[in-house]
């Protein structure tokens, strides 16, 4: 790993004027999936601003029908806290799935939002429920943010600080994981909120979409069988040594179904 | 070099290294502390789990500057002279290692979950365990060890 400037600022505009001031200076949260990128060197940025010593960045506060969680909270404490185990147990469930528990101790929110990876289950969740991603300059509605593999709708040097997660009535996410690493090979999150029903799928496209169809056929009848014959067309699907762009394909079906017989 | 300072097994320490120095590399090169392991280098094996402020972190997956200011324990730190630490004796006990190389991660671990859950169930041990591998036991020798070592740890026996 090539060498580095660090920072350990104390105040998000300090952090933010010091990934501004360095061309290619990164945030460092739990260093989850930037380190791994780091020691292959396929990152090599000329500074990295941690994010450790920034206050008020990791609260967890439910208000009425909605749960803002701060972006360095570790996907431990999201896994563990009974306010976000009553208000929203899909996601409770969802974080303690992620990875293991040396990641979970370290990975947080606002980094496996800001890194976007394809098959990351973070943003099943977000985009399921229609979430707000929070920065030190404005807001990103979830159904604008994802963009692509990798490639969200932040700015250059945009600090995301928290998700607000609105409470859906019910939700539940269930996803196939690599047998390894527990990346999502394909997770679903279906969610029935005030705004209608919602099918998010994570893993199996470039970045995290939603599934028009099986919307409609569950807004006729939230029932596992309502998706019977309804297919998400392969062409457009993930390829790699852990599953086809046709196995993906069949496991969307599989994984949504099962996360409508596990709605709660 | 940037100096940082730390606690390691109630040691207060100090290190010059280079701001990409690794956790793992600041204990095995700096400190001498070679009981955690590189398994795969590549934050999959958990062969390198140690304690940081008392929970589990894959040390080959943080930047030893970023434990400044840190309580750090390593499995050197678990004995107390020549008394093994309940869940090292639970895995001498139980056959919870063949050829060593995954035991100071998997102890490190189990360490991690025992603190949480005093009792816990064979499912519960498998699903902490996902980030340490293990080439040799099958695991369930394992599994068997750790629930041991956490009823012992919190004052069974
Ligand atoms: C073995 C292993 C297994 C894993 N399994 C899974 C899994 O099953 N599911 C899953 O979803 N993930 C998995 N992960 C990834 C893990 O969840 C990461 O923690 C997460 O993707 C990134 O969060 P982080 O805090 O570690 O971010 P970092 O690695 O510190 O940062 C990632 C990127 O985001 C940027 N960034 C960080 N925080 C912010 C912020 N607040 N604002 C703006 N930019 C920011 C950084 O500059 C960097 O570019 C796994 C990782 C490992 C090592
Ligand atoms: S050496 Fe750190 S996880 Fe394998
Ligand atoms: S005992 Fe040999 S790798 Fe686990």
């Amino acid at each position: 790993m090539k060498d580095f400037e660090f920072h350990r600022p104390a105040s998000i505009k300090d952090a933010v004027a010091l990934v501004a001031g360095t061309s290619g200076a990164k945030y460092l949260a739990g260093g989850q999936s930037l380190l791994p990128v780091m020691k292959l060197d396929l990152a090599e940025p000329p500074a990295l601003v941690s994010l450790a010593r920034l206050p008020g960045l990791a609260d967890i506060r439910v208000d009425g029908g909605t749960v803002a969680i701060g972006a360095l909270c570790t996907h431990d404490q999201v896994a563990r806290s009974a306010d976000v185990a009553k208000a929203i147990p899909a996601l409770a469930a969802l974080a303690s799935h992620i990875g293991d528990a040396q990641v979970r101790n370290r990975g947080t929110l606002g980094g496996s939002v800001a890194h976007a990876d394809p098959a990351a289950d973070y943003p099943a969740a977000l985009l399921g429920l229609g979430a707000t991603i929070v920065t030190d300059r404005g807001k990103h509605a979830a159904d604008s943010y994802f963009k692509g593999l990798f490639e969200t709708s932040l700015a250059d040097g945009e600090l995301v600080t928290a998700v607000h997660f609105p409470v859906p009535r019910r939700a539940a996410y269930a996803k196939f994981a690599h047998r390894a690493s527990k990346y999502a090979v394909v997770g679903v999150f279906v969610a029935e909120t005030a705004g209608g029903v919602r099918v998010a799928i994570t893993g199996a496209g470039a970045t995290v979409f939603r599934s028009a169809a099986m919307e409609a056929a569950l807004t006729s009848s939230m029932t596992p069988g309502a998706l019977d014959g309804i297919t998400v067309p392969a062409d457009d699907l993930n390829a790699d040594a852990e599953a086809s762009a046709e196995y993906r394909a069949h496991l969307i079906g599989v994984m949504a179904k099962r996360a409508v017989a596990a709605l709660r | 070099m940037p100096k940082l300072t730390l606690s390691v097994n109630g040691q207060p320490r100090t290190i010059d290294c280079a701001n990409a120095t690794l956790l793992v590399e600041a204990l095995r090169e700096h400190l001498g502390l070679t009981g955690t392991h590189v398994g795969c280098d590549s934050s999959q094996c958990g062969a390198c789990t140690v304690h940081v402020d008392g929970r589990s972190v894959k040390s080959c997956t943080m930047l030893a500057v970023e434990a400044e200011g840190a309580a750090i324990t390593t499995i050197e730190g678990l004995a107390k002279g020549n008394d093994l630490h309940p869940m090292q004796a639970a895995f001498k006990e139980h056959h919870g290692l063949q050829c060593g190389f995954c035991t100071p991660g998997m102890v490190m671990s189990a360490c991690d979950l025992a603190a949480r859950n005093p009792a816990p169930s064979e499912g519960e041990v498998r699903h902490w365990l996902e980030g340490n591998l293990c080439r040799c036991t099958g695991y369930h020798n394992i599994v068997k060890a750790v629930r041991a070592g956490a009823g012992d740890m919190n004052g069974g026996k």
